[in-house]
């Protein structure tokens, strides 16, 4: 593929060479076997979004030697690709020729629970059987004779009892765990519900009594597993969305062993002594000293530095940063259940328990409602016992009140709103974990902000420059062209604009730490450190720290600056937040003076040099004098605060452990998704109110006329439908009040745009 | 009531058929990609989804 990969000099080819084995190493390592010789490997590519996408993908991939199929997934925006040879086929290379990024997606690690399928077949049996007993009841709702009421009840607890079997263990487990451990939750009610309506009706068959309640048990159901397939869709959805982000830790490294040859092992098996090579554009593996070489470090995603540091040989390097410019020679100094990001791994399980477990507003419900119903019904079982003396009576009524409190709406209440809710924060391109994490955001009262990479996009950006002439801005963007050094990539990206002839260099290279040097004919450019750049001359302006000099012959040519560039409405939803009464600061690793500067500019309070257990204190503080903060964090370093936090996001740039370990995460650029989520958040938060209070209406009118035996089996099924159809239609509310006011965009725009973000620099 | 022994198997049995052609559709990879094949009908191509091999079968 040398077709389209860039030229980046003679030097740099070697090392160019050793950073695609182990690529392609890492291909290998991430594809699994699926018999008879045959790989499968998964890749996600977010750039994939049309018909035409899929046929060129499909038609490049199928064409390469060795693979047997390819088949793109749309809906995923994966490849599965099947291929029979001794080493990895170079896909990512291949896809990038065609204009597509690829990563690989880690199909083995998956925890493939099949839970989502399991609930779907569960909930096409339930909708089988009520809609056929539903149909037999009609006709006996409609004055059947009662040989034929009693044929049809027979039929209908024939479809009933697997229905019952099958689709209800989903709700019928869970209430005896919850039971078995001392607890109720609100599948206690529903089970209790549901079988003894069965019990019930198959009582009352057996005996040709005229009223049986199989519709409603199957029903109820069915309404019931709607509402738990979408909630589990939704959160599907969301981990898919995230795991398909690039991964930015290190999968593996390339180990040179004693006798010279180097073999690619998985960061597991490093073991400290090892020599690893590593190339540009790498990130390390785990903690290690330089041995040899010269190189620039982003640490960035690690401790919230936002500027490049130089590492020479005896520099310490910790796991999870990026190696810029130049290949290193490293020697790991631990193991990788020793490195930093295991540490950050053990903070955040501590951090984990330390935290109370938050009881889902369904839950707190059911233990309320559970009690009561149970206890209305053994009172309406005594009161017709004492007023008839009837014990068959009393228990058909007692029964009667079970049903007709069985909490479908009550149960539908919160899941609904928050799939609604889910679905509007999608369309804007924040995913949320879980449901849970929606009604904590709603409760938050203070905002912590990281600085690199959150409030900042952690790319560098060049500024400034108008002073340098066109010819060159020109020469400058030719040279940056040729290396991967953030400040060049900038550059490159800066001036893309500027529609120049192409320059033509004989030779370029690459000078680890300092800079890059091109040679045309007898001129000799220089792009990098203004001493290295200017070799002796004096530049006719100081330099700052974070400015790259372009020289000619050694004479001054053009200077450039660069700074973190702000997220785009970083302002604006500072002050929001602080408009809606929340109150927002600032927590970061990085130096003081870079993290003042940005405070004051968005004019909120800061702590700077932070450390990773100094965040997790500080929340710890702010939680045990009773607020709730959101953390919104993106490094390594944040990862155990945003576990502690009281809710916590993260942009989908964050560090693999960051994004796991946040209840949302945003796609977009725009920080405009922290106030936004928390608006969707506190709007499901009023609509559930809403709903509960709907279906403590429906109970206050449905109890007593079920307490004096006025319930048949159609005014059961009539009730029960119409309470869960409310609470539905205003659930909806929420997607449409949303959709009114403003026009947000697709998802797919997002999970591609996000790649201008950090998945290039893997 | 004699219309009863072959109307209401009849309508049970056709209410079976549809649960068991969804199992069906379901479990051979027909719901993984509703956006791909959305865009499939339009390309030429051989079309069968790869089915992921499921652990316990594996």
């Amino acid at each position: 593929m040398s077709g389209c990969a860039p030229s980046v000099g003679l030097a740099a080819a070697a090392a160019e060479a050793d950073r695609q084995r182990s690529a392609q190493a890492e291909l290998l390592l991430a594809s699994r076997e699926v018999g008879n010789g045959l790989h499968q490997t998964d890749l996600s590519v977010p750039g994939i979004h049309c018909g035409a996408c899929m046929k060129k993908i499909e038609g490049a991939i199928g064409a390469m030697a060795g693979v047997e199929r390819a088949r793109v997934n749309l809906s995923t925006r994966r490849v599965t690709i099947h291929w029979r040879a001794d080493a990895a086929p170079p896909f990512v290379e291949a896809l990038h020729c065609i204009g597509f990024d690829a990563h690989p997606y880690d199909a083995a690690a998956e925890t493939e629970d099949g839970t989502l399928a399991g609930l779907i077949r569960a909930l096409a049996v339930a909708g089988f059987a009520a809609g056929n007993i539903m149909l037999l009841s009609v006709s006996i709702w409609s004055g059947a004779d009662a040989e034929t009421r009693v044929l049809f009840h027979w039929i209908s607890a024939a479809i009933a009892l697997p229905a019952l079997v099958y689709s209800g263990r989903v709700f019928f487990r869970s209430a005896w765990q919850s039971l078995r451990h001392g607890r109720t939750n609100m599948d206690v009610p529903i089970s209790v519900g549901v079988l003894l309506a069965f019990g019930l009706s198959v009582y009352e068959t057996i005996h040709h009594g005229p009223h049986a309640y199989f519709d409603a048990a199957t029903t109820l159901l069915f309404f019931l597993l709607i509402g738990r397939t979408l909630d589990h869709l939704m959160r599907e959805r969301a981990r898919v969305a995230v795991k398909s982000l690039a991964r930015l830790a290190a999968r593996g490294a390339l180990v040179q062993r004693p006798d010279g040859s180097s073999v690619y092992l998985p960061v597991r098996e490093i073991a400290p002594g090892m020599t690893i090579l590593l190339a540009a554009g790498e990130r390390v593996p785990v903690d290690a000293r330089v041995l040899r070489g010269q190189s620039e470090i982003d640490r960035s995603l690690v401790s919230g530095e936002s500027l490049p540091q130089p590492a020479g040989s005896g520099c310490v390097l910790q796991a999870g940063t990026l190696n810029l410019t130049g290949p290193l020679t490293i020697v790991a100094t631990v193991a990788a259940d020793d490195s930093f990001l295991a540490e950050m791994m053990r903070m955040m399980e501590a951090a984990e328990s330390g935290r109370s477990a938050y009881r889902r507003m369904a839950d707190r419900a059911a233990r309320m409602y559970a009690p009561v119903v149970h206890l209305t019904a053994l009172l309406t079982f005594a009161g017709w016992m004492i007023a008839t003396g009837d014990v068959h009576r009393a228990i058909t009524v007692a029964i009667a009140v079970l049903i007709i409190t069985c909490p479908c709406a009550l149960a539908l209440a919160v899941p609904m709103v928050q799939v609604v809710a889910a679905r509007r924060l999608f369309e804007q391109g924040t995913m949320v974990k879980d449901g849970g994490a929606l009604e904590r955001l709603a409760e938050i009262d203070s905002v912590i902000f990281d600085k690199t990479g959150t409030l900042t996009l952690g790319q560098s950006h060049l500024v400034g420059g108008d002073d340098a002439s066109r010819d060159g801005i020109a020469i400058a963007r030719a040279v940056a062209s040729h290396s991967r050094h953030p400040y060049s990539r900038a550059l490159a990206a800066a001036c893309r604009t500027d529609a120049a002839a192409p320059i033509v260099f004989d030779r370029v290279s690459e000078h680890p730490g300092s800079g890059v040097e091109a040679v045309a004919g007898t001129t000799t450019y220089r792009l990098g450190r203004a001493e290295w750049a200017l070799s002796g001359s004096t530049s006719p302006q100081s330099a700052g720290a974070a400015s790259v000099v372009l020289s000619k012959n050694g004479g001054y040519l053009a200077a450039f600056d660069f700074e973190d560039r702000l997220r785009p409405d970083a302002r604006n939803a500072v002050e929001t937040l602080a408009g809606s009464g929340l109150s927002v600061e600032l927590l970061s690793g990085d130096r003081e003076e870079p993290v003042r500067a940005l405070a004051t500019t968005l004019g909120i309070p800061h702590l700077a040099r932070v450390s990773p257990g100094g965040k997790v204190a500080h929340i710890r503080a702010m939680t045990d004098a009773g607020r709730k903060p959101l953390m919104v964090g993106d490094g390594l370093n944040d990862a155990p605060a945003l576990t502690a936090a009281y809710a916590s996001m993260a942009p989908a740039s964050a560090a693999d452990v960051g994004r796991n370990a946040a209840d949302l995460v945003f796609l977009r650029e725009s920080l405009m998704a922290v106030p936004q989520a928390i608006a969707v958040a506190r709007r499901a938060a009023r609509l559930v109110r809403q709903n509960f209070a709907l279906a403590i209406g429906y109970n206050v009118i449905a109890v007593p006329i079920a307490v004096f035996g006025y319930v048949t089996p159609l005014i059961a099924a009539l009730a029960m439908s119409l309470s869960s159809l409310l609470v539905v239609a205003n659930a909806l509310r929420l997607g449409g009040m949303d959709r009114r006011r403003q026009n947000g965009g697709s998802p797919e725009g997002s999970i591609a745009a996000l790649y201008g973000a950090r998945g290039v620099a893997r | 009531m004699t219309d009863f022994f072959y109307l209401v198997p009849l309508a049970l049995g056709l209410g079976l058929a549809g649960l068991a052609a969804f199992m069906w559709s379901l479990k051979s990879g027909q719901y993984d990609d509703l956006d791909g094949a959305a865009e499939r009908i339009l390309l030429d191509d051989s079309d069968k989804p790869i089915v992921p091999p499921r652990p316990d079968r594996a």
